[in-house]
Formats: C-alpha cells, sequence, structure tokens
C-alpha cells in the first residue's frame, strides 16, 4: 500500500461521501455545498494526474462561478426546502435498481474490457505550468481552432438566451 | 502508484450517482446539480485516460476535451437557471411533478 494508493482512497472516500451527500440533503443549499467539495476533490484529483491548468480552471468556473450562481438562484427563489409532495411509490426502487444495472455495466465495459493496464504515476515534480499551459494554448489555436470558435459563439447564444428569458417586457405585469 | 482502473471505477461510481439524483430528486435545481456531476465523472475519466496513455499531445488533448465540456457546462446552466427562474415566476412553485401543463 503505497502513500500515493492511500491517498488515492481517502480523496475518493471524500468525493463519494459528498456525492451521496449531495444526492441525499433535504435542503437545496446544502446539496449545493457537498457539490462545491466534491469538485474541490475532482481539482486535487486533476492535480495528481498532472493537469494543473484544468484543476484551477475546475476551481474558479465549477466550484466558484456556477455553483455561486446554483446558489444565487436557490437563494432568489426561496425553494431550499420543497414541500413534500406525494411521489410514486415504486420510483425510488426502480430507480435504484437502474442505477446499479448502470453502474454495473460501465464498471464491466470501462474496466473488465477496455481499460490500459497502466499504473499513473504520481507527477515526479511539480508540473511546470507554465509549459503544460503554453502547449495547451499553442493547441487550442491549432488543431482545435474551430471547437474553440464555436465555443465563444455558444457563450454569446448563451448569454443572450438567459438575458431574454429574464428580461422584462414593457408594460407586462409585475 | 494508483492503477487507471481506480479512477475509471471512481468515475462509474460518480457518475451512477448523479444519475441516481436526476431519477429520484424532484427539485429541479439538484437535478442540475446531478447533472454537473455527471459531467465531472466524465471528465474526471477523460484526464486519467489522457494521463494513461498519452505521450504530451495526446494528454494534452483530453485536457482541452475538458476544457470544452466546462465551457459548454456553463452555458447549458446560465440557460437552465433563467428557465427554472421564468418556470418559477408564471407556477410559483419548481416541484417537477407539478408541471404538467403540457399533457397531451
Amino acid at each position: 500500500m503505497t502513500i500515493d494508493l492511500i491517498l488515492f482512497l481517502i480523496l475518493a472516500l471524500v468525493a463519494v461521501a459528498t456525492a451521496l451527500g449531495m444526492l441525499l440533503s433535504r435542503n437545496a443549499v446544502y446539496s449545493a455545498l457537498f457539490l462545491v467539495l466534491n469538485f474541490a476533490t475532482v481539482a486535487v484529483f486533476y492535480i495528481l494526474l498532472a493537469a494543473p491548468f484544468i484543476a484551477m480552471v475546475q476551481v474558479t468556473v465549477y466550484a466558484g462561478a456556477i455553483m455561486v450562481l446554483f446558489l444565487f438562484v436557490i437563494m432568489l427563489l426561496g425553494t431550499d426546502v420543497l414541500p413534500p409532495g406525494k411521489a410514486l411509490p415504486w420510483q425510488r426502487p426502480l430507480a435504484g435498481v437502474l442505477a446499479f444495472i448502470l453502474a454495473a455495466e460501465a464498471v464491466y465495459l470501462l474496466v473488465a474490457r477496455a481499460a490500459p493496464a497502466e499504473e499513473i504515476f504520481r507527477p515526479e515534480a511539480f508540473v511546470n505550468t507554465m509549459e503544460s499551459l503554453r502547449v495547451m494554448g499553442r493547441m487550442l489555436f491549432n488543431e482545435y481552432l474551430l471547437p474553440f470558435e464555436v465555443t465563444s459563439i455558444l457563450l454569446l447564444v448563451a448569454m443572450i438566451g438567459a438575458i431574454v428569458l429574464t428580461l422584462k417586457e414593457k408594460g407586462e405585469q409585475n | 502508484m494508483v492503477p487507471v482502473n481506480y479512477y475509471i471505477i471512481l468515475s462509474a461510481v460518480l457518475f451512477t450517482i448523479g444519475a441516481l439524483g436526476v431519477l429520484i430528486r424532484r427539485n429541479p435545481l439538484i437535478i442540475f446539480m446531478s447533472v454537473e456531476l455527471m459531467l465531472n465523472a466524465a471528465n474526471l475519466a477523460f484526464v486519467a485516460f489522457a494521463r494513461a496513455n498519452g505521450d504530451s499531445n495526446v494528454a494534452y488533448s483530453g485536457q482541452i476535451f475538458v476544457f470544452f465540456v466546462i465551457a459548454v457546462a456553463a452555458a447549458e446552466v446560465a440557460v437552465g437557471l433563467a428557465l427554472i427562474v421564468q418556470i418559477f415566476k408564471s407556477r410559483h412553485s419548481i416541484n417537477v411533478d407539478e408541471m404538467n401543463s403540457l399533457k397531451g
């Protein structure tokens, strides 16, 4: 049992526990905070996998921007706890069975059939962040130029869509 | 050293928890959070595979794909939350069980 494995197991435990906490807590604010912790744990995994830039994007965009937006909407609507309604009685057991089948299938296909047997080593020294940034920037503007530009249009469309959806029309009541 | 399989199993478990959240929760905000969790699990698998079988170029391709996924997730959240706010304004409830006015 190497130190890497121990580190991985502790982080994996935290990731799964926070995901379950997100799923099971009654209050939506707690769910959002559990999810922030989950994203932070995944960011640590990215650092272990020698992807420091993705780890920082994860923290700023996911744990920062997206989750703040979630919390903001929860506060705005005041719907952190929904009143209990009548659920379909067979919904939860059926969902559990389906989720178990999905997990078994995914593990079987990804691990037993297709996954490479390589082991991942911790990056020897701290990964050179500037070098990895340089390579990623060069690739973004060469091989991935078209997807990059399409992404910028997508973000513009999302921004306009959000503004149009929440805009109050002139003369509209309240 | 950690076998790449462990990362893939963790990713599958997180994805399953996200799918379960979409199936059993009735608050659309939490359904959205579960979708984010699923995207995140897929990203983890991408980075793990990229690290496992790649020289530098393949590894960076995996990371760039994760970058695009994060951008798409941000766009999706912006529009989705705007929709939820609009639905709440018109119906004063966001319980997905009550969103049945399109039922034929």
